[in-house]
């Protein structure tokens, strides 16, 4: 190649501008669907009307934007359980079984049940967070001790987990609560509902048929909390100095250990507690296939929000329109292969926050 | 002369990192069969010039020639092939694999398998012809760094090098080691061979070079001139630009009572080989105590071990309390601050603020921690306090530590470390790496803490900054004090006898 | 409960992970960690299926999945090596897109029949009494190949001169680039080799060992289970592919305790109640993380450790190589 000119990548000397971290991201999203689109004419579909049919069918109207919406409420906190086990460069993948344990868990409040069936709203609602939260904490309990003692590679263990939590979950809802022999245990009472905007339809009879519940503000309080403890508090602080530099941590006096369990115990907590949302305020029962592969796509939602608690609010809500627009979507694989560019994009880009491109004439190189 | 090219002809080379010039203009020549010194403070840039002549980095523009014949060295092979070997001052060997497969590696001989016996006879046979003893079959990981050094030095004889780089070779070897390495060299040039010597020691550069260049700041400001004839102060001038003092001013001082006591104490290293050997020693308030030794053999694990890094055996007591296998925090708390060897990978975190890092000690204590919150306007106020009084130069307190340069990166520590008010401190090669005004300023602010009544542990391996600063040396080889020595009138040959392993009592 | 086929099975799916493992440790022997075997796999199954059953030929379709695979595993290449990105992330959305690709390119593959590949028995070999059958009778030749290929594998990564490039980068690549290695050419080429195995892993299970594609479930998780071999297997060829073969093994013996209604005389529970079926599904996962926890503890005890740069990328000139 002898162009007049070469493209050269050098190390940035200056600060990053501050806009540059949100184009690349914006930039990424951009061109992982113009690679989609090229797939999908390359295997002779119509790029522009998936496009087409993909707005309308998750921003078009009210109803379907409570969908993206409902979807997006999962997303919200498990991007948030991964924004802060990636903070301290715990690789948390299991947050789906996380999230499976939280919905178990949960549901054991029900079902045993821990409360009594007659017990009101709050108690049940309440107890029922609180189980989900620790269910998706027993979850990420184990890899972090398994990390913190035995430094066991958390990203095999929980993986693995997230297989057994499933198979788990497919016994009870097989074997011993099953709803006359379907693979899902009956139906909950309504005192273990989540409150929806439809419950207030008789009132307002615009909300009717949104199917949007309480659970998308539990996310939303979590991003507060999480963004609080990011930036203002001393946990946030040890974790943001073991997660650049352990052993500067260690030389502090930070204990590590602990710091690891605790953070991979709040991760799967804060997925568990989506767990407990989906069957809360969604399925209303224990099932087969609850999560749309929320757990893997929590992941790249937090990546894509570069950890920030705000922004993965926002991204979820794109993801969310996603899953929607993917249960729809031929070929069904279509939906992950995007997630799959979107999130190599967005890795690839992150060298344009390192590195400076520029493009130096051949004669000045010589000077 | 004027008919014989040079060995080496470097001319107008301008290398231009991005936001550094790290040469500008340089000029250097290599006469065939002499030691020519390359002579520079770190950060000068004469490991980068040498990086351009061993093929690793494009100068940015400049010609070099090899024997008369202009070269264009795209890669560390074609220096290679012409006959440049460097031995490089951080070892480019492989610890997991033997000398032989470390001499062997990137050349087309054996082609696809090997039989490694077979070389091990011929690696011998050079040995033999240098003087240059190493078990062929050994792993790197086994060897002592001065027998590290005799493989990067086979591996460019066994490709035949006759111009060869030597970066800062002293560095990590006792004052024997480096007679020998001396002796080595010198029989080189008796053979025809042509050496490059960097260093930023003046003594070691007088006693070997025929001739010297001077980079200061990437510029030569000296270039070729006969090492016969010249002042060492002339040279430190050149160096750094300025009359240099030699020694920082140390006040006499009566040590008082005992603050750091170590009985017994052993322990292992991160390979599982025992590193110290029931070491005692003891340290009083108001006195630095230095450590000498050649690298690795038992500093580091030393320092970690009083600071609860590392886990040992034996009793540690700092004010009669034991801090040995407690957490770090534990020594924290009984007022032991610590200097890491490592300023980047343990002192700081890279991508954290100042401010972030000159907290990370004190961050949950009032009024910068404040219940489950830390006041970052406090913190920063803190940091901003301590960025003027240690003269720490960045653009503000919000810039991350990774662009700090070595010297402000060390400041940071420091002030991080003397603003605890310590009972006692361990500063391990707290001056390694820095220009002249840097090591001056941390050197005259140990003296500072020496004055204040802070017990400190100096390990060192720059005997002059030892002989300097302490009160007392202890001398340590394969984890065992070999002697301890008043520093006053201390016989810079009795300390390097003991850095290679002669007890005191013996000599 | 016979032995002989449950050894014989496990040799069959221990070939899948032996092909994977071994995949994964000539990438990481060269520093680079490709978590992305999942995908690959899947990817390598799907065109492995799909161009046998278009091309009329198995081993054609083998070499499309293995080539499939190893582009694929380049993207990581190229994001890791010169974009210095995260290797973690990156084998993740490796994983990400291997599984949408495949999803998506192997619609409607589901229930056809394309040629496979066949089974052979050793003759003579095959004579041995319990050995014969075991090793040697009704494998699929890609059994044989493992059989050959996870010593030469060793032998080239201890005994030969690119095997020691390849250990050299791995472990300390300032040393190799001094020398005049491409450090980035043979990462680049071994990221290629650890692709192209994966590939073939996939290939191995819908051209031979459980012939099919069933979506995701082809490989369901397996990519993962070899990605941790690898660990327990210390980086060593000859460990991964005893690991492989030990974990197929226990995993068709498992299964199999479902099958009698008695077992040691007493009623199978396993039997009575198909249900309790799930917790023996889970136990190949559970049974990872054993093997994860005793390699690690191992690995702390004797100090072996992952090749030394894994994980990290290498820049000329700058510090901590």
């Amino acid at each position: 190649m002898n162009l007049p000119f070469s493209i050269r990548f050098e190390k940035r000397t200056d600060d990053v501008p501050k806009w540059l971290p949100a184009a690349t991201a914006i930039g990424s999203v951009v061109i992982a669907f113009l690679i989609s689109g090229i797939v999908l004419a390359f295997i002779g579909g119509e790029p522009l009307r998936v496009l087409k049919f993909f707005f309308e069918a998750t921003f078009g109207n009210w109803a379907v934007f409570s969908d993206t919406l409902v979807k997006a409420t999962p997303l919200i906190m498990i991007g948030l359980a991964c924004s802060v086990a990636f903070k301290m460069k715990l690789w948390n993948i299991g947050a789906e079984g996380q999230f499976y344990a939280g919905a178990f868990f949960a549901s054991l409040v029900v079902l045993v049940p821990l409360v009594p069936p007659d017990a009101p709203k709050v108690i049940t609602l309440g107890a029922m967070v609180v189980m989900g939260m620790i269910g998706g904490a027993i979850w990420g309990f184990f890899p972090g001790f398994l990390k913190a003692r035995y430094n066991v590679n958390e990203i095999i263990t929980t993986l693995m987990l997230n297989y057994v939590a499933i198979f788990w979950n497919n016994f009870w809802i097989f074997d011993k609560w099953s709803d006359a022999g379907f693979q899902m245990t009956p139906t909950f009472p309504k005192t273990a509902w989540l409150p929806r905007l439809a419950d207030l339809a008789r009132e307002y009879p615009v909300f009717s048929g949104i199917t949007l519940h309480v659970g998308v503000v539990f996310g939303i309080i979590a991003a507060v909390i999480m963004w609080w403890v990011f930036k203002r508090s001393r946990w946030g602080y040890e974790i943001n100095l073991i997660g650049d530099n352990p052993e500067a941590a260690r030389y502090a006096g930070l204990n590590i250990t602990r710091n690891i369990i605790l953070v991979m115990m709040v991760s799967g907590a804060l997925a568990g507690l989506a767990g407990m949302s989906e069957i809360s305020g969604v399925v209303h029962r224990l099932q087969e296939k609850i999560s749309a592969g929320y757990g893997f796509t929590g992941i790249i939602v937090a990546w894509l929000a570069k950890l920030n608690p705000f922004a993965v609010i926002i991204v979820s809500i794109l993801f969310g329109a996603l899953i929607v627009a993917g249960r729809e979507i031929q070929p069904a694989g279509l939906a992950y292969l995007l997630q799959g560019i979107i999130l190599f994009m967005v890795i690839s880009s992150d060298v344009l926050l390192r590195y400076q491109v520029r493009i130096v004439r051949k004669e000045q190189e010589t000077v | 002369m004027a008919d014989t090219p040079y060995a080496v002809e470097m001319k107008d080379i301008v290398i231009r990192f991005p936001g550094v010039l790290a040469n500008d203009h340089v000029n250097l020549t290599l006469q065939k069969g002499e030691i020519h010194a390359l002579l520079g403070e770190n950060g000068a840039g004469k490991s980068t010039l040498m990086n351009v002549l061993a093929g690793l980095y494009k100068p940015s523009s400049g010609m070099i020639s090899i024997h008369g014949e202009t070269v264009n060295f795209n890669s560390p092979k074609d220096a290679i092939a012409k006959g440049i070997g460097m031995v490089h001052q951080h070892f480019m060997l492989v610890p997991t694999q033997s000398v032989t497969e470390n001499i062997l590696l990137g050349l087309d001989d054996p082609k696809f398998i090997m039989n490694l016996a077979e070389y091990d006879k011929k690696i011998l046979a050079l040995q033999d012809q240098y003087g240059l003893k190493v078990d062929p079959t050994a792993k790197i990981w086994q060897l002592s760094v001065g027998e590290q050094q005799r493989v990067e030095i086979l591996k460019t004889l066994y490709r035949g090098a006759n111009i060869l780089i030597f970066d800062e070779p002293t560095a990590v070897l006792a004052p024997q080691e480096i007679d020998d390495l001396i002796q080595t060299m010198r029989s080189m040039v008796a053979m025809g061979k042509s050496i490059i010597f960097i260093s930023h020691k003046l003594q070691e550069v007088t006693a070997v070079a025929d001739r010297l260049t001077v980079l200061r700041k990437g510029v030569a400001t000296a270039e070729g001139i006969r090492v016969a004839g010249v002042t060492r102060e002339k040279l430190a001038e050149l160096m750094v630009g300025r009359e240099v003092v030699f020694r920082v001013e140390k006040k006499p001082q009566k040590a008082g009572d005992v603050i750091l006591s170590v009985e017994g104490v052993s322990a292992e290293n991160n390979k599982g080989i025992k590193a110290l050997n029931n070491i005692s020693l003891e340290l009083r308030k108001g006195e630095i105590l230095g450590v000498a030794g050649v690298a690795g053999n038992g500093q580091s694990e030393l320092a970690e071990v009083i600071t609860g890094l590392r886990p040992c055996t034996g009793s540690i007591k700092i004010n009669g309390e034991e801090v040995a296998n407690q957490r770090p925090s534990k020594a924290i708390k009984s007022g032991v601050s610590h200097i890491p060897e490592d300023r980047t990978k343990v002192g700081t975190a890279p991508n954290l603020t100042i401010t972030e890092n000159t907290i990370m000690k004190n961050y949950g204590d009032a009024p910068i921690g404040n219940g489950w919150s830390i006041n970052f306007t406090e913190a920063r106020e803190y940091a901003r306090g301590l960025k003027k009084a240690y003269d720490i130069l960045a653009p503000s307190v919000r810039t991350m530590a990774r662009k700090l340069s070595g010297g402000n990166l060390q400041k940071v520590i420091l002030a991080r470390e003397i603003s605890s008010s310590p009972k006692m401190m361990v500063a391990v090669q707290p001056t390694r790496g820095l220009d002249v005004g840097a090591i001056e300023a941390i050197q005259t602010l140990l003296l500072d803490q020496r004055e204040r009544g802070t017990a400190i542990l100096l390990v060192s391996e720059e005997l002059e900054e030892l002989l300097s600063l302490s009160d007392r040396i202890a001398v340590i080889y394969e984890g065992e004090i070999m002697g301890i020595v008043d520093a006053e009138n201390a016989d810079i040959n009795e300390i390097g006898l003991m850095m290679t392993g002669t007890k005191r009592s013996e000599q | 409960m016979n032995f002989e086929i449950i050894l014989h099975s496990g040799l069959a799916t221990g070939t899948i992970l032996l092909f994977a493992g071994i995949g994964a440790i000539f990438a990481e022997r060269s520093g680079i960690l490709n978590l992305g075997v999942e995908g690959m796999m899947l990817l390598g199954a799907m065109a492995g299926f799909s161009v046998s059953l278009s091309s009329g030929n198995a081993w054609v379709g083998l070499l499309v999945a293995m080539f499939a695979a190893g582009i694929l595993s380049l993207a990581h290449g190229l994001v890791t090596i010169h974009f210095q990105a995260d290797q973690v992330v990156s084998g993740l959305s490796l994983t990400f897109l291997g599984t949408g690709l495949a999803l998506v390119l192997g619609e409607g593959l589901t229930g056809q029949n394309p040629p496979l590949i066949p089974d052979v028995s050793i003759p003579l070999l095959s004579q041995i009494p319990f050995i014969g059958p075991v090793f040697f009778e009704n494998h699929s030749i890609l059994v044989f190949v493992g059989y050959l290929f996870a010593p030469l594998s060793w032998y080239y990564i201890h005994k030969t001169r690119p095997g020691m490039h390849l250990r050299a980068v791995g472990q300390k690549p300032s040393a190799a680039d001094t020398m005049g290695i491409s450090v980035y050419g043979v990462r680049y080429f071994y990221t290629f080799v650890g692709g192209c195995l994966a590939g073939l892993a996939g290939a191995t299970i819908s051209l031979s060992v459980s012939p099919g594609w069933y979506s995701s479930q082809t490989t369901s998780g397996q990519g993962w289970i070899a990605i941790a071999l690898v660990i327990f297997a210390q980086w060593n060829p000859l460990r991964a592919a005893l690991g492989g073969y030990l974990f197929g093994a226990i995993r068709r013996g498992i299964l199999d305790l479902q099958g009698p209604a008695l077992l040691f005389g007493f009623a199978n529970p396993l039997y009575v109640n198909s249900n309790l079926g799930f917790f023996l599904q889970m136990t190949p996962f559970l049974l990872t993380i054993v093997a994860l926890v005793m390699g690690s503890r191992a690995a702390a005890r004797k100090r072996l450790g992952s090749p030394a740069a894994l994980g990290v990328p290498y820049v000329r000139g700058e510090r901590g190589h």
